[in-house]
């Protein structure tokens, strides 16, 4: 497998506009002779689809969902950043390019965060210019907040409904070329393969999922927008239906995946409440402005929170890290908050949560003002649990949230696949070992609207012009496979159900492979992973036919690769033997608790390379290199 | 506590449909009423069974795909949420619960509680949108915007699209949804252009997809998640009636 990220040679600053004018341009009229498939609508792509639209290519997309309205995206909440320097404290789109970089310790790639940093500001005009209502000042400029990680105020947001308000933005400029027919939009079709064709890649299987038609689409190039895997955890603030199927079938067809032990546990959710949850619900790390986050000093203490004085509650963040209290980065705010549970200091019935406390904020602000702030997430938290946080404090603990790991991808968004594009959070490119917040807003969107629809032209004006249709061998080939794994998913007719061989998969991998991982830990999910697989294939239920609605088939599908998925994952957090970022190798810690890197050994991005179900993949190298950041262990104290 | 739960099952939009009677039984209050419906399909599907389709996935209230009508009311007893965000805490024990898809002519039931809302799509297809094409944009604080409009605009774009407008209604009227969106962008200084085109192009296209029309009962605003304002219905009607006599008789210059 051949890495070659192919970093333009130019200054950094100066780096995407020399690129774009290196780029070969397709012509306008031939434009129209290209079509492109984008598999996803979500911010990535949506956005994406809808430019390439604009531009004038034919595009085809695809989403499961039954509009493209409904994409996970939506439901991010807190906001996103921008180098816009509008509240003049100092903030600049090197700034933003250093904070990210440091903020995902040291395991992304420079080149292409800079240019995350400065397409920034392309962003916010642009959703503006849409209509995207974004909260204002009484001057009618724009506000901001500050978000984990950074101490200047860059966050753009519209109450705590930043994704939605983005994603319909998108979604509606999406809509607009359907209308103009220059994207068909195939709702409700779940891809379940890419088409590789002499080493490109050519098109996709899909299932139409109310028909069952399973059917191949081809195509002069493929963007996969499909998000990230966090629900292989089972337990996620990720939507139902997020899933890992569409990276992990471009995998298993030839794609490097890259850091997939990255993962993200938000310190910001609400704690589970009974076993038969289905999903954990994200409370926004916006919160963390001006709610203090604390546990009773005394383990074991049950006395409510206002009977609990000031001087015997601990709170940890403030006093571990006073220049950044409650906004240290995501990852040791969640790491510290699993600390003080596991120490016996958790609160709530299940002793799972720490507090987070609007009091003092109230105290200071009036709970106007606080309502204006949180009013949403605070009428959804008590919807959830019962309890009113203008109250008693809001009960938080981390889980599953984000996944940074996905395909590889270079400069221009392309995997190893040539003709494979990944945008959006299925691919690994910007947040190295840990994304900050109101940052996967501004990637998927700087991918899909500004850096795939040019540097999918410099792919097209390239690639040999083939014709290729749905009768090539390697597309019935694709469609034969799909068809033959679904029939075996449906015969096996044993007597589980595909959510209680998620659950024990999820249990497996948090235990293993969640907040803090060890050697022996990782080594016994290796083992238990293939047992569970095997199982699945003899053991499990699913109803139904393959010819119609059927909601148990699809996810049997996705719990499937997931099942193979996980292996790669373990695999990957094994063989990083050091902490950094959210991976944090209980082997690998400083004297201060902090995740330990190793520079020396792991400056690198891990891309695996498939084998075979069950067969160890091989790990490859791309080499970091830090010239601008220096490397430097991360402190928020 | 221990229901019993009379589901609206139907194999596909061919088929006539029927309720069919589940028992739901150890259901805790801290359980959302869609762990709930979990719960029971764990158990069909034990039992060989089909499971009831429903659609589903944020369940955080903001993504719009859950929506049933439970006991006659669009996403259930409480007001202001969506049926992933009621919890068990408002039913008791020993309730009959009745669960039916949204019904109107312009969302066909696919199978059991899941149904077709893509006339949704069409209707934002017919201008629901500000033209810009992407790089096109001003810097973004060019044109300062009172916040009162900003927050009004906010306020009608909370829509989720979820359809319980829709369901609600007795004409079975997407007179809110579609309001909600023509209010939203004619708020803004950049909707201003195609601020009558849009209105007349997706109140045409809202009425060929079958919905009805508004006769001001108000069950749309009562029924919706995100407590959208049958006011905006006012607005988009005069923005229909100022966009057709400006086509009868011309625009002023």
């Amino acid at each position: 497998m051949e890495l070659n990220a192919r970093i333009p040679d130019h200054p950094i600053d100066r780096m995407w506009e020399r690129h774009r004018f290196d780029m070969k341009l397709v012509n306008p009229a031939n434009k129209r002779r290209y079509q492109v498939i984008v598999v996803g609508t979500g911010l990535a792509g949506g956005a994406a689809a809808a430019t390439m639209g604009e531009l004038g290519y034919q595009v085809k997309a695809f989403t499961f969902h039954d509009s493209p309205r409904r994409a996970h995206s939506i439901a991010a909440q807190g906001g996103i950043n921008a180098a816009k320097n509008y509240q003049g404290d100092g903030d600049s789109v090197y700034r933003l390019f250093y904070d990210t970089v440091k903020g995902g310790d040291f395991r992304s790639r420079e080149a292409n965060v800079y240019r995350l940093a400065e397409l920034s500001l392309n962003i916010i005009d642009q959703a503006v210019a849409q209509g995207v209502p974004f909260a204002r000042e009484y001057g009618g400029l724009l506000a901001n907040r500050s978000f984990g990680g950074a101490q200047v105020s860059r966050t753009f947001y519209a109450r705590g409904q930043t994704g939605q308000q983005l994603l319909l933005g998108a979604y509606q400029a999406l809509e607009r070329q359907v209308q103009a027919g220059t994207v068909q939009m195939n709702v409700r079709s779940e891809m379940l393969d890419v088409i590789v064709v002499d080493g490109r890649a050519r098109g996709i299987v899909t299932r139409d999922l109310v028909t069952g038609r399973i059917e191949a689409h081809m195509a002069d190039a493929v963007v996969l927008g499909t998000g990230g895997y966090s629900n292989a955890f089972f337990l996620s603030t990720n939507a139902m239906g997020c899933n890992v199927t569409a990276t992990w079938r471009a995998h298993r067809r030839g794609a490097g995946f890259a850091n997939p032990c990255f993962t993200q546990i938000h310190p910001t959710c609400i704690p589970q409440s009974g076993e038969y949850q289905g999903k954990l619900t994200l409370m926004s790390e916006s919160l963390r402005n001006d709610g203090r986050i604390w546990v009773p000093k005394e383990p074991g203490d049950t006395r409510a929170a206002a009977a609990i004085p000031d001087s015997e509650r601990d709170y940890y963040l403030e006093r571990l890290y006073p220049s950044f209290g409650n906004l240290t980065p995501r990852d040791i705010a969640s790491r510290r908050a699993k600390e003080m549970v596991d120490s016996g200091h958790g609160v709530g019935p299940m002793r799972n949560g720490v507090y987070l406390d609007f009091r003092d904020a109230i105290q200071r602000l009036g709970k106007a003002a606080v309502a204006e702030r949180y009013g949403n997430l605070f009428q959804m938290y008590e919807k959830i649990t019962g309890e009113d946080p203008y109250d008693v404090p809001m009960r938080i603990y981390p889980a599953p949230h984000y996944t940074m790991g996905g395909l590889w991808v270079d400069y221009d968004l392309m995997t190893t696949v040539p003709g494979l594009f990944a945008i959006g959070e299925a691919n690994f490119s910007d947040h190295g070992a840990n994304r900050l917040g109101a940052s996967a807003l501004m990637q998927g969107l700087a991918d899909g609207y500004f850096i795939i629809p040019l540097t999918i032209g410099n792919y097209l004006a390239d690639a040999p012009k083939m014709d290729v249709g749905v009768d090539h061998p390697a597309a019935r080939d694709a469609v034969r496979e799909v068809t033959d794994t679904q029939e075996r998913l449906l015969a096996v007719k044993g007597n589980r159900t595909v959510d209680s061989f998620h659950q024990e998969l999820g249990r497996i991998l948090w235990d293993h492979c969640g907040m803090a991982r060890t050697e022996a830990g990782l080594r016994e999910a290796l083992q238990k992973i293939p047992e569970l697989r095997e199982r699945f294939w003899k053991e499990v239920l699913v109803p139904g036919s393959g010819a119609t609605l059927n909601q148990s088939l699809e996810k049997a599908g996705r719990v499937a690769d997931f099942l193979e998925f996980a292996e790669v994952m373990c695999w990957d957090a094994l063989t990083r033997d050091e902490s950094c970022g959210a991976h944090y190798r209980v082997e690998h810690t400083t004297e201060e608790g902090e995740a330990k890197r190793d520079d020396e050994n792991f400056a690198h991005g891990a891309v695996w390379e498939f084998k075979g179900v069950g067969e160890e993949p091989v790990r490859h190298r791309e080499p970091l290199h830090f010239e601008h950041v220096p490397l430097s262990q991360r402190s928020y104290k | 506590m221990n229901l019993t739960l009379h589901v609206w099952r139907q194999a596909g939009p061919d088929d006539a449909g029927a309720f069919e009677t589940y028992r739901a039984e150890d259901i805790s209050d801290s359980m959302s009423f869609l762990d709930m419906l979990d719960l029971v399909n764990e158990d069909l599907t034990r039992k060989g069974k089909e499971p009831i389709a429903f659609e589903h996935d944020c369940r955080e209230g903001i993504c719009g795909s859950c929506g049933m009508m439970i006991n006659g009311v669009a996403h259930g007893p409480e007001r202001l949420i969506t049926a992933c965000q009621l919890h068990m805490r408002s039913f008791k024990d020993g309730d009959e619960i009745w669960i039916e898809p949204f019904r109107a002519t312009a969302f066909p039931v696919m199978r059991d509680l899941v149904v077709d809302r893509n006339s949704f799509d069409r209707v934002i297809q017919a201008g629901g949108y500000i033209s810009v094409r992407t790089g096109s944009a001003q810097d973004a604080n060019a044109t300062p915007i009172p916040k009162r409009d900003a927050d009004r605009a906010f306020d009608a774009a909370a829509c989720i699209g979820c359809g319980a407008c829709v369901a609600a209604c007795p004409n079975a009227s997407a007179m809110l949804f579609t309001a909600a969106k023509v209010a939203h962008l004619s708020y803004l200084p950049q909707g201003q252009a195609e601020r009558l085109e849009r209105a007349l192009g997706m109140a045409s296209q809202h009425d060929a997809e079958g919905f009805g029309n508004c006769t001001n009962h108000g069950a749309c605003q009562e029924a919706c998640p995100k407590g959208i304002s049958v006011d905006y219905i006012a607005r988009l009607n005069r923005d229909v009636l100022k966009g057709t006599l400006n086509k009868a008789v011309g625009t002023p210059d």
